[in-house]
């Protein structure tokens, strides 16, 4: 096992701008419509922190300093973007990350070959041999726990911090970082600064108490599929010639827009049309066309739809879009699990592989981390009884979870499971210290607020103070 | 319990959200038509390189399908549209030939091309003033007088079907009974419609929504009715109102009933709240029946208050997440309630609880600044709910129906609604008197009071203001444009193509599934939501302020209802709408079915593609 470093590297107080540049609404109607859908999309989610809605832009509009937009300057933010890989279901921590080989099989069923990865002393599962390849580019935190073995409570707190049950429904951390890191290409990009691939979570509103401002738009379709049919920015069978005589038609036929055409609610509405159709017939909209990759790295990322949902990230990101999260919906393997990991985990090994190679070799790793980990582990004792015939419970005492880039080094290990990987040895990490990690790489100040619809102060970053348990931040990998 | 299956493959579901926020004082008051359009031309242009031959045969038949001089309404309609000059025709016409040119459609499209919709103002109003009906009226065209403000016209037959449907039901009419009000001679028939839609029952399920808002009926976190409580709490408000129970009593229920949150529905309201603590429980009481922001209240005042609730006590049963609400004499000798210790976490070691001094219950006091003495046995929320709901005390009655109004109006006459105090005075405080005083003289009977403002000409005037006072729109002059609900909007679209939603819940156990008939205005369950009611804005149930609703028109939303294939089936298989195509006079069916009205001369018919322009029209989407 590799030997940790105990890294503490002082931050710099080189203050970076991450404010969107404030344009008054006159400029941008003189700049022209093609920047009109853009500024409406961009302004909302550069303003998207501010709880009450800015006027015409004027120096009294300065943020309040603890609010979200202003609090993701004045730190040195190492991460500009996110691509978070979410295994649904959980993951079994030791046929992938974690391997214990010396268990015995009625722990490692048959998969007890760990395989040697690029990093002398990390060994991983041995269905992973193209992330084992790449093992200098990411790190492994073999201790995170929470103790919680029900997905909705598990995926709760791994996605947010907290624990649920209290007053306020947290926001996930797709959520946090678009209400602080918004847009940082401002008027430059209509694509929503948060998108899932392609279905949203279902267990839990990703946008807690922030509301639906700030839910992340959901692609829905398949990157898979010949056409990658967006769900309302391409649709199927209708040419974009279509769409402009369609588009034209309800011009001319909306009577009341033209009849109040000077009220508050019928621009709003023409605003809100301008900004829909550029992203169906404009340029923005091109981002998920992936047709338009060579098709040697679409099949280096897995033919599959998690495989090009890894791809269609890393072109999201190439946008400047802050948040992706790629939904996979296949890890609760109660029964019949080796069959499972056999089908499952080399579609996992070639997405995240290629993506990490794939960031690197475009010099964006540096600046996206990418997070990969389920709401928990599976039991690493195997069910070998019907009815699960060789299955995997749930497990939240201990798991695993993967993160690289924006700041986090690679080829490390954080923390340690025992000999058979049911408890924590060595290092607990909580979801909370991941969490408070991701963020400070991010530039999010520790004791910015975010913005709450009733005012209430609620630190975007999980604290102690709030009750919960914490060993502190990722420092040894950062 | 934790469902130990992973989630089924969720609807596609766009769930995007890039809201343009509707303007407030702070929008530029006009922007130049060519700076805000400029979306036009380089289309145009785009379409000339590309397929020129194809804009010019458009452009040909757009000629001949427009006779020379067609008179083509201005963009703004004025007072004087029907006597329009032979100079102004010509101009017309030649704006009409500039509006070709610009013209993108495409060879594609398949249907005739139309002219640009010719209307005058006469399909929303009527071109007379308006006279006042009765006591409301007078005082609100008292204030139009003495601020001279010009009112709008009255609303046309078609405005006001559509709009007291919407308003009255969350529901748009059907073909059948557009066409039946529109073809009814009898003078009185606005009265006729507005008793006939009191009674009916959608009635009950649009009102129980709007309560269930703000009594925060849901089973999920962070209030945790629990499916069985949500759905039970939700049958007792529908069935209060339902049966017209009057005001009075629906609160009083409300806030003194004793027992299990399964048996007695209505003491959900003790556990539907973002805290439980005695203050916490003021502070919805005074927000809910008083529309008072405790966090705006001397501290004193939310203390005394809160005083009230001091015995209120929750009790376990051996059932499944019952939940007892009881008076417990008792409690305030009890140490205060130790904060709900979470999940264990992995091999943590609980210190025990400490024993902490009873706190002494503060010293009631009502809101007015009086305080009571209340016997040890005596249940103190009888006391405060005798002082609230007496006819006496204007805190209970004048929120009420000033609620009641903005609900109508779009505008409270205490403006925001839920924010009362001294310094947010009434627009006009001797119309809130009167109706308050009205409310008591009917036995508290809000349909009485929803009935008045109905039958107002307040009420009945067009949206298209005449008058550019700033007060305007808080003296009502004109009707308050506003987009639909989120409920609102899919049970339309419902009812016009003739198709359903499903709505289920497997979080948390027990699975909640609800029968596909079942409209999203009827659901009992804040937690049962689908992607489409979460795009447009349906709240999240948390805070029981007004200001959850989300009714901002947003670019997500436009993309769901302009190119996603949830409305694109919709309209292409939905059974209802292939009907109404099938019938003889197509198109003018198919405005009746979205629109509620007929269309004019310059609309046009056609199948799919008309339903698909008229649902995402602005008239569609906003009530007006």
């Amino acid at each position: 096992m590799a030997r940790i470093r105990e890294v503490y590297e002082p931050l710099s107080g080189t203050a970076v701008s991450l404010n969107c540049q404030r344009v008054s609404r006159r400029e941008l109607f003189a700049r022209g419509a093609t920047s009109l859908g853009a500024f409406l999309l961009g302004r909302q989610l550069c303003l998207a922190a501010a709880p009450k809605r800015a006027a015409a832009p004027k120096p009294a509009d300065a943020p309040k300093p603890a609010d979200a937009r202003s609090s993701s300057s004045g730190r040195q933010a190492k991460a500009k973007a996110v691509i978070q890989l979410w295994l649904s279901g959980g993951p079994p921590h030791t046929d992938t990350f974690d391997p214990k080989p010396e268990s015995g099989s009625d722990y490692t069923g048959p998969l007890n070959h760990p395989i040697e990865t690029n990093v002398k002393g990390i060994r991983i599962g041995e269905l992973l041999p193209e992330l084992a390849k790449v093992a200098d580019k990411y790190s492994i935190i073999r201790s995170m726990t929470h103790g919680q073995d029900g997905h909705e409570t598990a995926s709760y707190m791994v996605q947010t911090g907290r624990m649920p049950g209290g007053r306020l429904v947290y926001p996930a951390v797709g959520a946090v970082v678009t209400a602080f890191k918004g847009f940082e290409k401002g008027t430059e990009s209509l694509i929503p600064p948060y998108i899932v691939l392609t279905q949203p979570q279902g267990r839990f509103s990703e946008a807690g108490f922030l509301g639906i401002k700030y839910k992340p738009f959901a692609t829905g379709g398949d990157p898979n599929a010949y056409r990658f049919e967006v769900e309302g920015i391409v649709a199927p069978g209708i040419s974009d010639g279509q769409q402009r005589s369609r588009r034209a038609q309800l011009d001319r036929a909306d009577l009341l827009a033209r009849t109040l055409q000077d009220s508050p609610q019928m621009v709003a509405a023409k605003e809100a049309e301008e900004a829909a159709y550029d992203l169906i017939i404009g340029d923005a909209g091109k981002v998920f066309d992936l047709s338009t990759e060579k098709d040697d790295l679409r099949i280096r990322y897995g033919r599959n739809t998690f495989g090009q949902s890894c791809l269609a990230a890393r072109r999201l990101i190439e946008k400047g879009v802050k948040f992706v999260t790629v939904n996979q919906f296949v890890w609760d393997t109660h029964k019949e699990h080796f069959q499972a990991m056999r089908r499952l985990l080399p579609n996992l090994d070639k997405g995240l592989a290629t993506l990490l190679s794939d960031l690197s070799e475009r010099g964006l790793l540096d600046s996206t981390i990418v997070w990969c980990c389920g709401e928990f582990g599976r039991t690493p004792k195997v069910s070998w009884e019907s009815p699960w015939n060789g299955g995997r419970q749930h497990f939240g005492a201990v798991f695993s979870a993967v993160v690289a880039g924006g700041g986090f080094k690679g080829g490390q290990v954080v923390g340690a499971s025992d000999a058979k990987g049911e408890t924590v040895k060595d290092r607990p990490v909580y979801p909370g210290d991941l969490i408070g990690s991701l963020y400070e790489l991010l530039g999010i100040d520790p004791e910015a607020n975010l913005p709450h619809p009733m005012n209430e102060i609620v630190k975007a970053t999980p604290s102690p103070a709030e009750g919960l348990k914490l060993a502190g931040r990722l420092k040894e990998i950062m | 319990m934790e469902s130990s299956t992973p989630p089924p493959p969720p609807q596609p579901k766009p769930a995007a959200e890039f809201s343009i926020q509707v303007a407030g004082a702070d929008r530029p008051k006009k922007v130049p038509q060519a700076k805000r359009g400029k979306k036009g031309p380089p289309i145009a242009i785009f379409q000339w390189l590309l397929g020129g031959l194809a804009v010019c045969v458009a452009l040909v038949v757009v000629k001949l399908n427009t006779p020379p001089g067609t008179p083509t309404p201005a963009r703004r309609p004025t007072a004087k549209v029907p006597e329009e000059s032979a100079a102004d025709k010509r101009r017309e016409g030649s704006k009409q030939g500039e509006a070709d040119n610009t013209d993108s459609r495409g060879p594609e499209w398949g249907l005739d091309p139309l002219p640009e919709a010719r209307h005058d103002r006469t399909t929303f109003e009527l071109l007379a003033p308006p006279s006042p009906r009765g006591r409301l009226d007078e005082l609100v065209f008292a204030k139009w007088k003495q601020l001279e403000i010009e009112p709008a016209n009255p609303c046309s037959d078609a405005v006001f079907l559509r709009r007291v449907y919407l308003d009255v039901l969350g529901t748009v009419p059907t073909v059948q009974e557009a066409r039946a009000f529109l073809n009814d001679k009898s003078p009185d028939k606005r009265k006729k419609l507005i008793d006939a839609l009191l009674q009916r029952p959608e009635f009950a399920d649009f009102w129980a929504m709007k309560w269930s808002d703000l009594l925060r009926v849901k089973s999920e976190f962070p209030v945790n009715l629990w499916p069985n409580a949500a759905q039970a709490y939700h049958r007792w408000i529908r069935n209060s109102i339902k049966n017209n129970l009057p005001y009075d009593k629906f609160v009083r229920e409300l806030l003194t009933s004793s027992g299990s949150n399964f048996r007695v529905p209505q003491v959900n309201f003790y556990r539907a709240l973002p805290s439980k603590d005695p203050k916490g429980i003021a502070r919805a009481v005074a927000l809910t029946f008083m529309g008072c922001r405790t966090e705006k209240w001397p501290e004193e005042r939310l203390a005394g208050m809160s005083a009230f609730f001091f015995k209120v006590g929750y009790k376990r049963t051996g059932e499944w997440k019952e939940e007892i609400v009881i008076f417990d004499p008792h409690k305030s000798d009890a140490p205060p309630p130790a904060p709900k210790p979470g999940p264990k976490q992995a091999g943590e070691k609980r210190a025990p609880e400490k024993k902490l001094k009873p706190a002494l219950p503060p010293r009631p006091v009502l809101p007015d600044g009086n305080p009571v003495e209340i016997a040890w046995d005596k249940d103190p929320r009888e006391v405060f709910a005798d002082w609230l709901v007496a006819p006496s005390n204007p805190w209970f009655t004048r929120n009420i129906v000033n609620r009641v109004w903005y609900w109508l109006q779009g505008r409270g006459i205490v403006h925001e609604a839920d924010d009362v105090r001294p310094d947010n005075p009434p627009s006009n405080p001797a119309l809130l008197d009167w109706l308050a005083e009205e409310l008591v003289k009917s036995n508290y009977d809000l349909k009485h009071i929803y009935r008045l403002i109905l039958n107002s000409s307040t009420y009945q005037l067009s949206s298209i203001p005449k008058s550019k006072h700033p007060e305007a729109a808080a003296q009502f002059a004109s009707y308050t444009v506003r987009r639909l609900e989120a409920e609102v909007i899919i049970d339309a679209l419902n009812q016009i193509t003739g198709t359903t939603e499903s709505y289920s819940s497997i979080i948390p156990e027990p699975y909640t599934f609800i029968p596909e008939t079942r409209r999203a205005i009827a659901l009992p369950d804040g937690s049962i939501t689908s992607s489409f009611l979460e795009l447009f804005g349906r709240p999240p149930r948390d805070s029981g302020l007004e200001s959850e609703r989300n009714n901002r028109i947003t670019a997500g939303q436009r993309l769901h209802l302009l190119n996603s294939s949830h409305v694109r089936n919709k309209l292409r298989d939905g059974p209802g709408l292939k009907k109404l195509l099938a019938e003889g006079n197509a198109s003018e069916s198919v405005y009746l079915a979205i629109l509620s009205r007929l269309p004019g001369d310059g609309d046009w018919g056609g199948g799919e593609n008309l339903a698909w322009t008229l649902v995402n029209s602005t008239e569609f989407l906003f009530r007006h």
